[in-house]
Formats: structure tokens, sequence, C-alpha cells
């Protein structure tokens, strides 16, 4: 009899946690308020864990034994705690060197930043850069080279001065050299050692990181010239809503009348100076590490303005690691360097083998008038009324 | 054209000054993180 009932004992032993682990906030009596199998077991799962239950558990100095007595020598913290204080950030850490993360000892935000870095974004990267390349050669199939309809007339105008042009293909250079070492980079691991080997990617990466890093100054210094020389033209007017509602006359006879800027060309224009600037700002947090944090700060705007909440991110961190800082600026880099990389795509198609004329435009900078006419007639008309302004006033009174 | 060459000899000159500036600058992981009792040289 006695034996039965010990052995009932022992069975209700185990199914009490059990009934536990299925409540909300889990009883973690059975363990000392350590973490329970259903904890790591929620984990494991990717399920969110509320893990303040271990982070504040980092002991209690006031509470401490006396030095003098036994276990005082450990201030009220035990080694767990000690260890859970530092895995958490929140230890007191001096350090002998003085480099910026230097008290940081543990950070968990690494797996996370490796894992999307090599998985989603390196995949759905390459699937845009990819898809768009296929719909530009479609487009190209379907529509053909957009050819000037009217009569050459053999005239030419100048749409853009030397400096003009040499602050494009300042940006357009260096945008390659950054776009294609800054693929080397990401894709190294996955797709290139595999392909070439350790040695060979050594080199190249060695060649891509000086590359990246130093060419990077003459993309920002362009960015600046760039928008300087356009900005007023490419400011948005009634003329680009026409342009749009047409379709920029892509698919239709004729053209929609447009300035020196189209409102096509107003949205790479665009595109490329918000996009740019924030590939600058985040480029710039990479090349000076630890440096410049704007994540947190960011976050906690986006959860206050409540956009966070609208996007479905829920509640962002804005407790930082100085690494995971750097694993944002690193992603967020990465996410929109794909964005504007596809679009740049689209701009290099239809300025060379996607328009009959465009590429002069950048090249020798005087078109032909007839495709002046056809693709930027309201600027085409502003610059013969110059013209015929300057003519006068050059054409001495009689 | 010639604004296109001259702007790819830019980004040249651009970046090898770039890495001489940044160099000096003080921001090499060893100047950051070494305080001046330390020799790494």
């Amino acid at each position: 009899m006695y034996r039965s009932l010990m052995a009932l004992l022992i069975c209700l032993a185990f199914v009490t946690p059990s009934h536990a682990q299925e409540a909300a906030t889990p009883d973690r009596s059975a363990t000392g308020g350590a973490q329970t199998l259903e904890d790591i077991l929620a984990r494991q799962r990717g399920e969110e864990v509320d893990n303040s239950f271990r982070s504040n558990a980092t002991g209690d100095p006031d509470g401490a034994a006396a030095i003098a007595s036994q276990l005082g020598t450990l201030g009220g913290a035990s080694d767990p705690e000690l260890w859970r204080a530092l895995r958490f950030g929140s230890a007191n850490i001096t350090a002998s060197n003085d480099g910026p993360a230097a008290t940081t000892l543990i950070q968990d935000g690494g797996m996370r930043w490796l894992t999307f870095r090599q998985g989603p974004l390196a995949t759905y990267g390459a699937y845009l850069l990819g898809g768009t390349l296929l719909v530009l050669a479609l487009f190209y199939l379907i529509r053909g080279r957009i050819r000037i309809d009217g009569e050459k007339t053999g005239r030419k105008i100048t749409r853009f001065k030397a400096v003009e042009r040499f602050g494009h293909w300042l940006l357009a250079g260096s945008f390659i050299l950054l776009g294609v070492t800054g693929l080397m980079t990401l894709f190294g691991r996955k797709v290139l050692i595999p392909a070439f080997g350790h040695d060979a990617f050594s080199t190249l990466a060695v060649g891509s990181k000086w590359i990246h890093n130093n060419v990077s100054w003459a993309f920002m210094l362009a960015l600046v010239m760039i928008f300087v020389m356009w900005v007023v033209h490419n400011l948005p007017d009634r003329t680009d809503i026409n342009w749009l509602l047409k379709g920029g006359g892509i698919f239709s006879k004729g053209h929609p009348p447009a300035k020196k800027f189209n409102a096509g060309q107003k949205l790479i224009f665009w595109s490329v100076i918000v996009l740019g600037t924030s590939i600058s700002v985040s480029g710039l947090a990479l090349l000076f590490p630890f440096e410049i944090n704007m994540f947190a700060a960011t976050f906690g705007k986006l959860n206050s303005l409540g956009m966070s909440g609208a996007l479905g991110l829920g509640e962002l961190r804005t407790s930082l690691a100085p690494h995971e800082e750097m694993q944002y600026a690193q992603l967020w880099h990465a996410i929109v360097s794909f964005v504007l990389m596809a679009i740049i795509f689209a701009h290099i198609y239809i300025g060379s083998v996607g328009m009959e004329g465009a590429y002069d435009a950048m090249g020798t900078g005087d078109v032909e008038e007839q495709w002046a006419r056809e693709h930027h007639s309201i600027w085409v008309e502003e610059v013969e009324a110059e013209q015929a302004s300057t003519s006068k006033a050059a054409t001495p009174a009689e | 054209m010639k604004a296109m060459l001259t702007a790819f000899v830019a980004i040249a000159v651009i970046a090898v000054g770039a890495n001489m500036i940044l160099s000096q600058a003080g921001f090499s992981a060893q100047d950051r993180v070494s305080s001046d009792s330390v020799r790494l040289d």
C-alpha cells in the first residue's frame, strides 16, 4: 500500500510540471526559476520567448553576504548570474583596450544576421537582379528598340555640358565598381569560394574590399554633384502627371510632352538621390565601425510613430549591441543597394540599346534635334526661345 | 567621351587619395582599439 502511494506521488510529481507548462506564464518553480524544458523547446521551435526572467536574474549586490563570510566574495551574484549579466549585456565591465565595442563580451545578434545574410538576402537579391534582367530582355523582344519616329534633321542640340557628363560618369563608374565588388563580397562564401577556391577568392576579396572602401568617396562626391546640378530640373510639375498617365508613350504612338527631364527620368533621379544617400550613410557606418549608430534611434522613432506596428513588425528593439548596429547597417546597405541596382539596370537599358539616340546625351552631350523634339518637346522650345533671345540681343542696333 | 574618361580617371585618383588620407586619419582598428602604451608595428 505504502509502495503504491509512493508510485502515485512520483507520477504526480512528473504530471504537475507538464500542466504548468501549458499556462501563459510558465511555472518555473520546479527549476528554481531557471529556464524549463518548455522554454528551450519553444526557442528551438523559433517562438518568441520572454527572456526577462533570465536577463533580470543577475544577482543582488545589495543582498550580498559580507566579504569575510561564506560566498561573500562573489558580491551577491552567483557565477550563473554573472554569466547571465554578461550574456544580456548588463554586466559592469572594464576593458583594458579602448575600442568602441570593447565592453560588449557577448552579443547574440550574429547568428540571426548571418542566417539572413546568407539566406533570404542573397537569394531574393539574386532573384531581383535576375528578374529585372529577364523583364528587360522580354521588353526588348516585345517592344524592340524605341526608334526616332520622324525624319532625322542632322542638327544637334546640346543636352548636357561637359561638367554634367563628368558628374554622371563619376557616379555611374563608381556605382558599377561598387555594385560588382559589393556582390563579390556578399556572394563570396556561397558562390565564389565553391567555384574558384579559397586562394583565388582571397585575392578577389582583398581587391574588392580596397575598391569598395575607397571608390565609395567618388560615389558620394558625384551624388552631391548631380543633386546640385539637376535638382531644379527634377522638381515635379503638371507635365509629369500627363506623362505618367500616357505611360511615357512607350506602348503608344506619339510622345507626351516633357521638359528637360520627363517623369520617368525624375523617378530615376529621386531614386538615385534617396537610395544613394541611404546607401552612403549606412556605408559610412560600415566604413567607420561602431562610430555611427543609428538603427536603435531609428527603431525608437518607428515605434513611437506606430509605423513598426502598422508594418506588422511589432515593437522593434531600441537597445542594440554595437555589433548589432553594424549587422543592421550591413543588411540595410545591401537591401537598398539591390533595389537601386535593379533600377539602374533599367536606366542603363533605356539609355543604351533600348532607345535610339538616347546615349548621345551622355556620350557627346549633343542630341539629334528630332529625338529631342519627340522626347523632350517643351525643353526644345525653351532652348530655342533662349537661343532666339540671345541672338536678338547679339544683333547690333541699326 | 572625354568627360566619361576624365570621370573614370577621377574615380581612380579619388580612390587612391581616399586610401592615403584614411590610412592617416586614425580610424584603423589598431588606432581605435589600442592605447598609446601598446606597440603593434
